[in-house]
């Protein structure tokens, strides 16, 4: 579980987040929604321990993460998983080495126990016979599940993921958020996503928090989501004309 | 400002030199990946030195020939010993550094640079990687490691291009060359050498580590980033290099 406890933060005189209390819960799919430039990238940062608040608290299981050290930080950190908006795949490395990364890095495993526990990831995400393969050899939905298997490859306690679905079709979309929510219930991971899709929010989104000008507009569940009356809320759900349009002949 | 930001940049460039010495987490990684950029280093840039090194010590063999071949006065088997000390002094290690300044520099500014701007350094951040340790370090120590050898492969290199432009242009006869390079061998010059085949990779390398690691934005700021590796580390080995003879000769 995280606990988010009024935190807030500037640069210089633009204060980005104005106060953000929530609380995410393990098991769950925890969607960070709002326009761009609302403050959701910061908040992720801030969470993973990339940047510091300059004020409030941020407790992973009870563990502050703001005055903690780089050191202690390094500590907590083998405990997340976070999928990057451009994957963040190192260009270098096959996608076996990819997901083998963080087990060479931080374990005592044996290479037998390594490769078993690549190929368990690597299956786990639907990915086969792509082991040997370097990114750019690769889709844009299969590079998501390497990011997503080399993510998992640790067990972690908390998983981030920021835009997971950008660039993809709408059905690659559904399979990422699909593997994404089923790693998470399976795992009993504290799950948070930042996204602008609302087919993803609809769709997993056990708990919807939405940003406006870096304060916590609107919290809710996603059956909640779509009969709000927030119109800030409304206004970013049903943003083009024809949206509005069915949104009226619903109601 | 432009003082200030020289001086921040400075701090910032000694700040990450001292952050790179921290405990690994896996030494069995840094090794490996040490070895890796030895190799890459060492074997992706033997045959440019080499050539190089070969043409370098030809021409100055040829040119100063002609020269003396004016005087007429100073025996040819001078040039044995002439090119020798110019190839041992300056021209195997300065030369070289400046081609590994265009070549390596370059390559790790856009390699760290591309790494951070496609988020791959915050990947492993998130990870609990020393990413400065783990990317910054080996890439230094394996360019101290290597770049030596390379040095000493141009100096031997431009020692046998200066025999052969000298037989092949009917300056001196080998037996002339050989006796040159015999002649007055002084050890303190290979000394000097060695401190500076080990200073100018760890400038080359740490300089072009900090300004691929540290770049902001785009593509536009990742070509600025790799110019200015070599741009400032070149600057460097020349400034090092007035120093290091100042200092040791």
């Amino acid at each position: 579980m995280i606990e988010v406890n009024d935190i807030k933060k500037s640069f210089g005189a633009q204060q980005v987040l104005k106060g953000i209390t929530t609380t995410f819960n393990s098991g769950q799919c925890n969607m960070v929604i709002g326009k761009s430039g609302a403050g959701k990238t910061v908040f992720m940062n801030c969470l993973v321990g990339l940047v510091t608040p300059e004020n409030g608290t941020i407790n992973l299981d009870n563990r502050n993460i703001v005055p903690m050290s780089l050191k202690e930080k390094s500590v907590l950190r083998k405990e997340m998983g976070m999928l990057f908006q451009k994957n963040a795949l190192f260009d270098s490395m096959t996608i076996e080495e990819n997901v083998k990364f963080p087990l060479d890095m931080f374990t005592n495993m044996t290479i037998a126990e390594k490769n078993e526990r690549v190929n368990f990831c690597l299956q786990r995400v639907n990915l086969v016979n792509a082991n040997r393969k370097f990114p750019s050899e690769i889709s844009g939905g299969m590079m998501k599940r390497v990011a997503l298997a080399r993510a998992m490859v640790l067990n972690p306690k908390y998983l981030f993921c920021d835009e997971p679905n950008s660039g993809l079709d709408p059905q690659t979309a559904i399979v990422i958020d699909e593997l994404i929510q089923e790693i998470t219930r399976e795992y009993n991971i504290t799950t948070v996503i930042n996204t602008h899709d609302m087919n993803s929010v609809i769709g997993i989104g056990d708990k919807i928090i939405y940003f406006y000008e870096g304060e916590k507009n609107w919290e809710g569940s996603n059956k909640e989501v779509l009969h709000t009356s927030n119109e800030k809320l409304n206004d970013f759900i049903f943003a083009s004309e024809f949206l509005k349009e069915i949104r009226k002949l619903k109601v | 400002m432009i003082f200030v930001d020289s001086l921040t940049g400075f701090g910032r460039y000694m700040s990450m030199l001292g952050s790179l010495f921290s405990k690994p987490e896996k030494v069995s990684m840094y090794w490996r990946e040490t070895m890796r950029q030895m190799y890459d280093i060492g074997v992706g840039s033997f045959w440019i030195i080499a050539i190089v090194g070969i043409f370098i010590g030809g021409v100055t063999a040829v040119q100063f020939s002609n020269k003396l071949m004016t005087f007429g006065f100073v025996p040819m088997w001078w040039m044995g010993s002439m090119t020798r000390d110019s190839m041992i002094l300056e021209l195997a290690p300065t030369i070289s550094a400046l081609l590994l300044a265009g070549k390596i520099g370059s390559n790790i500014a856009t390699e760290l640079g591309t790494m951070r701007i496609s988020e791959q350094i915050d990947a492993m951040d998130i990870m609990g990687v020393n990413t400065h340790s783990f990317l910054l370090g080996p890439k230094i120590v394996g360019a101290v490691l290597i770049v030596p050898t390379l040095i000493i492969t141009a100096m031997l290199l431009g020692t046998a291009g200066g025999a052969l432009a000298g037989v092949l242009g009917d300056y001196y006869s080998i037996e002339e060359y050989k006796y040159g390079l015999q002649d007055d061998f002084q050890p303190q010059y290979v000394k000097l050498m060695f401190i500076k085949s080990i200073v100018f990779p760890f400038l080359i390398t740490s300089i072009s580590c900090y300004k691929g690691f540290y770049v902001k934005g785009g593509s536009l700021e990742l070509g600025k980033a790799s110019t200015e590796a070599v741009v400032v580390s070149s600057i460097a080995v020349v400034i090092a290099n007035f120093i290091i003879a100042f200092l040791f000769l």
